[in-house]
């Protein structure tokens, strides 16, 4: 009984989210709830408060109304690191790499300072914890590479990397995609894929529609900081507010 | 790693045993007191590091640290004539509340903004000590050093001593952060701040952190030289030569490793110390603006980015 009822509590909730920038609107009473493990995608058009909202959760920006919940607790002050050790990690629309070090000093930044530290006492630990996980990403050649040498994609794995070294329960894609080849973006969908067969849930921000549609268990579509459509990936795509507000048609 | 430390240690301990034996083989007092603003410069140079290399926090305030301890010493002079060993401790103390209290009101700030701040410190603390008879007020104060006492034949030998187990103190401290999870958080904030909020990183403890520890060492550093002048003043404790000196020397050597400030502060101190006597103190000043100039056009990284390349390979993390 009680297993149950754990199980259907949401690992995040948004409640009546507001966040303004002066007298601009950019989230607009947003409630949504996420399921531990669920394959969330979240499109809208540019301008839309997908990156505002990701920046709420994560907590770059606190929200003028409304709180996060995230596995039930109310984490809406709380700052990044620490919502990192509740589990909320992010990649960024553009990458931010630690510049000045190598692929696995990245990693080993968020395992230094994980919440699960215990677990990986020793720097040996750490560092063999990232080597796996780098080795799952295939990274592992590119370990011992300065970050500032990476093309693209790699940038985008490294930063998937890097979240997922933080033992996440929320890892939260902010357009991981973008500017990549074709083939780039499927290798890239099919790591989400097997990372949201984990348990752990995924927000995916994405512009690219056959990447969201075939990742997506449900999809939410924001336009102007109000939420006009979520639910199966097929439905809000017929939805004509999306298809006005995002498509143009 | 831990033969890292062996070697390091096993050199501090010969360090000092050089310095000692010096001390006591040298008859002359002039080079212990040239060497005392080197080895000053060096606990200086590494000390703002920590905050200003490896956190990436430019603290121009470094004269404001170096006047408190300074004064630290001036007042516990005054009031219990104490000794040496404790104006330095109670120096490291006072100064690592000031780092903490800037710390709290200004690394909130980025950029130039900090660095303006810490400027705005010294000012604020030089004019309250002016303003305070007690130590002497502007005209400063005149200070009786107690007699030397064994091994030593000279205050000056000894001064250079103690101030030579403080650069082995700083050093230590700081390849101990260089070497710790400490060290690869705060470089990760000063790469990207927000990225390391987000991994993980605590980054205000981690400033507050690097803030107490360097004051603590700069205030350390400078107590010393309220007995090693025998006068304290208010202009010449919180000079801003003191922020500069420091910042190029930390910057020529390079930040990256805490060997780069060391060996920064050995070349620019001693050619300070050299054209000093040589030609006159006024030209040392713009010898340090043009090797910083030329340090930051050819080699950005400095001495150690320098040694990097020639040798081919990224320095250590």
């Amino acid at each position: 009984m009680m297993g149950a009822t754990a199980s259907e509590a949401p690992l995040l909730r948004i409640d009546t989210l507001t966040k303004t920038f002066g007298g601009f609107v950019a989230l607009d009473n947003i409630n949504v709830e996420i399921r531990k493990g669920e394959r969330f995608g979240l499109i809208g058009p540019n301008g839309s408060g997908k990156t505002t909202l990701v920046n709420c959760i994560s907590g770059a920006l606190r929200p003028n109304r409304g709180a996060v919940l995230f596995a039930g607790e109310d984490i809406t002050s709380l700052p990044p690191n620490l919502r990192s050790h509740r589990g909320i990690a992010r990649s960024f629309q553009i990458p931010r790499p630690f510049r000045s070090m190598t692929v696995l000093a990245n990693l080993m930044v968020a395992l230094d300072f994980a919440a699960h530290g215990h677990l990986f006492e020793t720097e040996q630990h750490r560092r063999e914890a990232a080597m796996a996980i780098l080795g799952r990403i295939g990274l592992a050649a590119k370990a011992f590479t300065p970050t500032t040498t990476l093309t693209q994609v790699e940038l985008r794995k490294m930063e998937l990397a890097r979240a997922m070294a933080t033992g996440p329960k929320l890892l939260i894609s902010d357009e991981a995609m973008a500017g990549l080849s074709a083939s780039e973006v499927d290798e890239v969908l099919d790591l989400l894929m097997s990372l949201g067969g984990e348990d752990i849930a995924i927000i995916m921000i994405e512009h690219i529609m056959q990447a969201v549609m075939r990742f997506s268990e449900r999809v939410m579509c924001l336009d102007a900081g109000k939420i006009i459509a979520i639910g199966a990936p097929a439905d809000v795509m017929a939805n004509p507010r999306v298809q006005e507000a995002y498509l143009g048609v | 790693m831990r033969r890292g430390s062996i070697a390091f240690w096993c050199g501090a301990l010969v360090f000092l045993a050089a310095v000692f034996a010096l001390t006591q083989l040298l008859q002359n007092e002039y080079p212990f007191f040239a060497g005392y603003v080197i080895l000053q410069f060096v606990v200086l140079s590494v000390a703002w590091t920590i905050l200003g290399g490896y956190a990436g926090y430019v603290n121009f305030g470094t004269n404001a640290f170096f006047g408190v301890g300074v004064y630290t010493a001036v007042v516990l002079v005054q009031v219990f004539q104490a000794s040496l060993g404790v104006q330095i401790l109670t120096a490291a103390v006072v100064g690592s509340l000031l780092g903490l209290g800037v710390g709290l009101l200004t690394l909130r700030m980025r950029g130039i903004f900090f660095s303006i701040a810490t400027i705005a410190l010294a000012i604020i603390i030089e004019t309250a000590v002016t303003n305070w008879r007690f130590v002497g007020g502007a005209a400063g104060i005149q200070l009786q050093r107690p007699p030397v006492t064994a091994p030593f034949d000279s205050y000056v030998k000894l001064l250079f001593f103690v101030q030579a187990v403080l650069v082995v103190i700083a050093v230590a401290v700081t390849r101990f952060i260089q070497n710790s999870r400490i060290g690869r958080g705060l470089q990760a904030l000063r790469d990207d701040e927000l990225a390391a909020e987000c991994t993980g990183v605590p980054t205000l403890r981690l400033k507050l952190l690097a803030c107490v520890i360097s004051g603590a060492l700069i205030s350390a550093g400078g107590a010393p030289a309220a007995m090693y002048l025998q006068y304290a003043n208010p202009e010449a404790a919180f000079d801003l030569n003191y922020s500069i000196s420091v910042l190029a020397m930390s910057l020529i050597g390079g930040t990256a490793h805490w060997i780069g400030p060391v060996l920064g502060a050995i070349l620019l101190g001693t050619t300070q110390q050299f054209l000093q006597v040589t030609i006159s103190s006024e030209v040392n000043v713009l010898v340090l603006g043009i090797m910083l100039v030329l340090f930051v056009i050819a080699a950005p990284r400095g001495i150690i980015g320098l040694v990097t390349r020639f040798a081919g390979k990224g320095g250590r993390a």
